[in-house]
């Protein structure tokens, strides 16, 4: 049975089903113990599995996924939370160096499977240190998978998934969606694969390929122009590495023309990289250059007019499609 | 620094041969690099721990099969002593199919999870917030297995070795801090690093007790770790122990090290810990001119033995240079 919960709620349902179901589950981060989170994602797990189920850390990140690292050593699958996706840098090598080439230098005998749920995104008033968009960083890394939900049931399904993989797994969680994103999510075990897009949309003329957040104004721009007549075929990738190029390309078969929006900046963002695979594998069915819209190569400014500046929206997505459309 | 004489850890005539076995094959096997090296056999990641063995042996000594050991990347013997074959460890080093990490990585950069031993990266004192986490799943297991965990006086300006020292701090974790300081972080010489005469001061800055010692005298090394050994596994939580040594290599095979004097280097190597500790035996009648040739003709053996492994060992198959990255 599906209800209709928040993105935030589908996240911490996810972390206490999977906490009941396996004892080697367990959350650690700052503040994610006796207060909840700072965005009250852990609310009631301390409670309900105690103290070293549900850890509070000190400011320590590189430690607290150094820490995740160890324990999956010994058959453990930690959740360790970023407070915000912006502080990862600071366990940034824990993450690329240690995690993410175990299996690798250990010859194949060991796994690493710990996730690493980040909050990340802007359009919140965050300023430069609470808004950032991480992935490519963790895109570009062999031995890590990437996933960025944008509904509440993929919320839930995708971090069951990855609390499940043999892999270290960073999950991306958009602080906008965290009480704006609300819809059915089932009860109990549904699982969303990790590398499975999903179709938002059908439409013949364009395709969008999008994920987190930037599925909401993709999805309203394509409305918008379904008045026009033009239809928009949405993608949301859901997992970013490694994303899912069979859906892409099923797609772009029936329309032969891609955008692609995201709300990382554009230099080497995931669009740079879809393109180039779609150059390389796929030429010979474009009708017009691949086509970007994101965020420019700046920081997230704190001033709500500058920041509206910088973020995609259904206007700039509406005119891409546009000049997509036209070529 | 506690004297020779003071220990309360007995230990058997046949245990003070052995120690003196592991001594004279982490010295062999390093030496033997070092020459591999010069003949361009072995290709590079050669970090000597000679000058240092008696910390090797001194820390892991006695240690229980599932007690962890987290080393540093100039502890060869580490492994060899966990149960690493020395001709797979040779194989590791000459990059072969058949070491650790099949050719993916030298060094300690690989690891065994049924012996007991992580590897870490190249990033130093990255291995110390992976060893809390270890510690914590004894701690959370109720377990009374320790884990040591390694890193230079180098590494102790890292923020990971600050990080996981107060972590571990905090829930008393069963880890024993092992600080080798051989005076030198590649060519920078301690009182250019830090400060203060002794890192074990810090271990007061972290709730728990620290101790510097003479770490070319095996047995200092040796009572010292087995007292904080016995604290933690009764729950008493961790210790820094500072050993004082010297690096008579450079920093890698590659290093000249004309930073430091010869006079330096001269009185260093007359506290050799080989022969201290093989005085020390005859003294007590543990000694005798047969054991010591029976000791140093197997040495030879099984140092020739693991070349002989190494060389015959076939090189990686070019199509495992992109597998195990995820599970």
């Amino acid at each position: 049975m599906a209800r209709e919960i928040a993105y935030m709620d589908a996240i911490r349902e996810a972390l206490r089903e999977e906490m009941a179901r396996d004892p080697h589950v367990f959350v650690l981060g700052e503040d994610v113990g006796v207060y909840g989170g700072a965005f009250g994602i852990t609310k009631g797990l301390y409670e309900e599995f105690g103290e070293y189920r549900c850890l509070d850390t000190p400011i320590s990140e590189s430690c607290i996924i150094g820490v995740s690292v160890g324990a999956s050593l010994r058959g453990y699958r930690p959740v360790a939370e970023m407070q915000f996706g912006d502080f990862i840098t600071c366990g940034f090598d824990q993450i690329v160096n240690q995690a993410a080439t175990l299996r690798y230098r250990y010859g194949g005998r060991v796994s690493c499977p710990i996730v690493v749920r980040a909050p990340v995104g802007g359009n919140v008033a965050g300023g430069l240190y609470h808004s950032q968009n991480p992935e490519s960083w963790f895109v570009h890394r062999p031995g890590l998978k990437v996933v960025a939900p944008s509904t509440p049931w993929d919320a839930k399904g995708l971090l069951k998934a990855a609390i499940r993989d043999d892999n270290p797994v960073i999950y991306l969680e958009h602080k906008y969606l965290y009480r704006r994103a609300k819809g059915p999510v089932p009860e109990g075990d549904e699982i969303v694969p990790i590398g499975q897009a999903a179709v938002r949309r059908e439409g013949g003329d364009i395709t969008l390929v999008t994920y987190g957040a930037m599925a909401l104004p993709s999805l309203e721009a394509a409305d918008r122009l379904a008045k026009e007549g033009v239809e928009v075929e949405v993608i949301d990738l859901r997992t970013l590495s490694p994303w899912d190029k069979a859906a892409v390309f099923a797609s772009l078969d029936k329309t032969n023309r891609l955008l692609v929006v995201h709300e990382d900046v554009k230099t080497l963002g995931l669009g740079a990289e879809i393109s180039a695979v779609i150059m390389e594998e796929k030429f010979d069915v474009l009708d017009a250059p691949v086509m970007r819209v994101t965020y420019p190569d700046s920081h997230c400014p704190f001033s709500h007019v500058l920041e509206q500046a910088n973020l995609p929206n259904a206007d700039k997505i509406v005119d891409a499609i546009r000049r997509l459309a036209a070529y | 620094m506690p004297s020779i004489k003071r220990h309360k850890f007995k230990l058997t005539t046949e245990q003070l041969q052995e120690m003196l076995y592991w001594l004279k094959l982490i010295r062999a096997f390093d030496e033997r690099l070092s020459i591999l090296v010069r003949q361009g056999r072995v290709r590079s990641g050669v970090y000597s721990s000679i000058g240092q063995e008696a910390i090797v042996v001194g820390t892991c000594f006695g240690l229980q099969k599932d007690d962890y050991i987290a080393p540093l990347h100039r502890d060869l013997g580490t492994f060899l002593m966990k149960g690493v074959s020395p001709g797979v460890m040779m194989a590791q080093m000459y990059a072969r199919a058949t070491g650790l990490s099949k050719g993916r990585d030298s060094a300690l950069h690989s690891g065994v999870p049924e012996l007991g031993i992580f590897g870490n990266t190249s990033m130093l004192g990255a291995n110390t917030p992976v060893a809390a986490g270890i510690a914590l799943t004894y701690k959370l297991e109720q377990r009374d297995n320790v884990v040591l965990a390694y890193f230079g006086e180098g590494a102790a300006n890292t923020g990971d070795v600050h990080e996981a020292m107060n972590f571990a701090g905090v829930h008393k974790l069963p880890v024993v801090f092992i600080c080798e300081n051989n005076v030198y972080s590649y060519s920078m010489p301690i009182e250019k690093s830090m400060a203060i005469e002794d890192v074990a001061v810090r271990a007061e800055g972290y709730g728990f007790d620290g101790v510097a010692i003479n770490g070319n005298d095996v047995l200092a090394v040796y009572q010292a770790t087995q007292g904080a050994i016995a604290r933690a596994r009764a729950g008493d939580g961790p210790t820094l122990i500072e050993c004082k040594t010297y690096r008579w290599h450079g920093h890698s095979e590659h290093d000249p090290a004309f930073y430091r004097s010869d006079e330096e280097l001269a009185m260093w190597k007359s506290r050799d810990p080989l022969p201290t500790f093989t005085t020390y035996l005859r003294a007590r009648d543990v000694l005798t001119d047969e054991l010591l040739l029976e000791i140093e003709t197997r040495v030879r053996r099984e140092i020739d033995e693991a070349v002989a492994f190494a060389e015959d060992s076939p090189h990686p198959d070019p199509s495992e240079a992109a597998t195990d990255l995820y599970a």
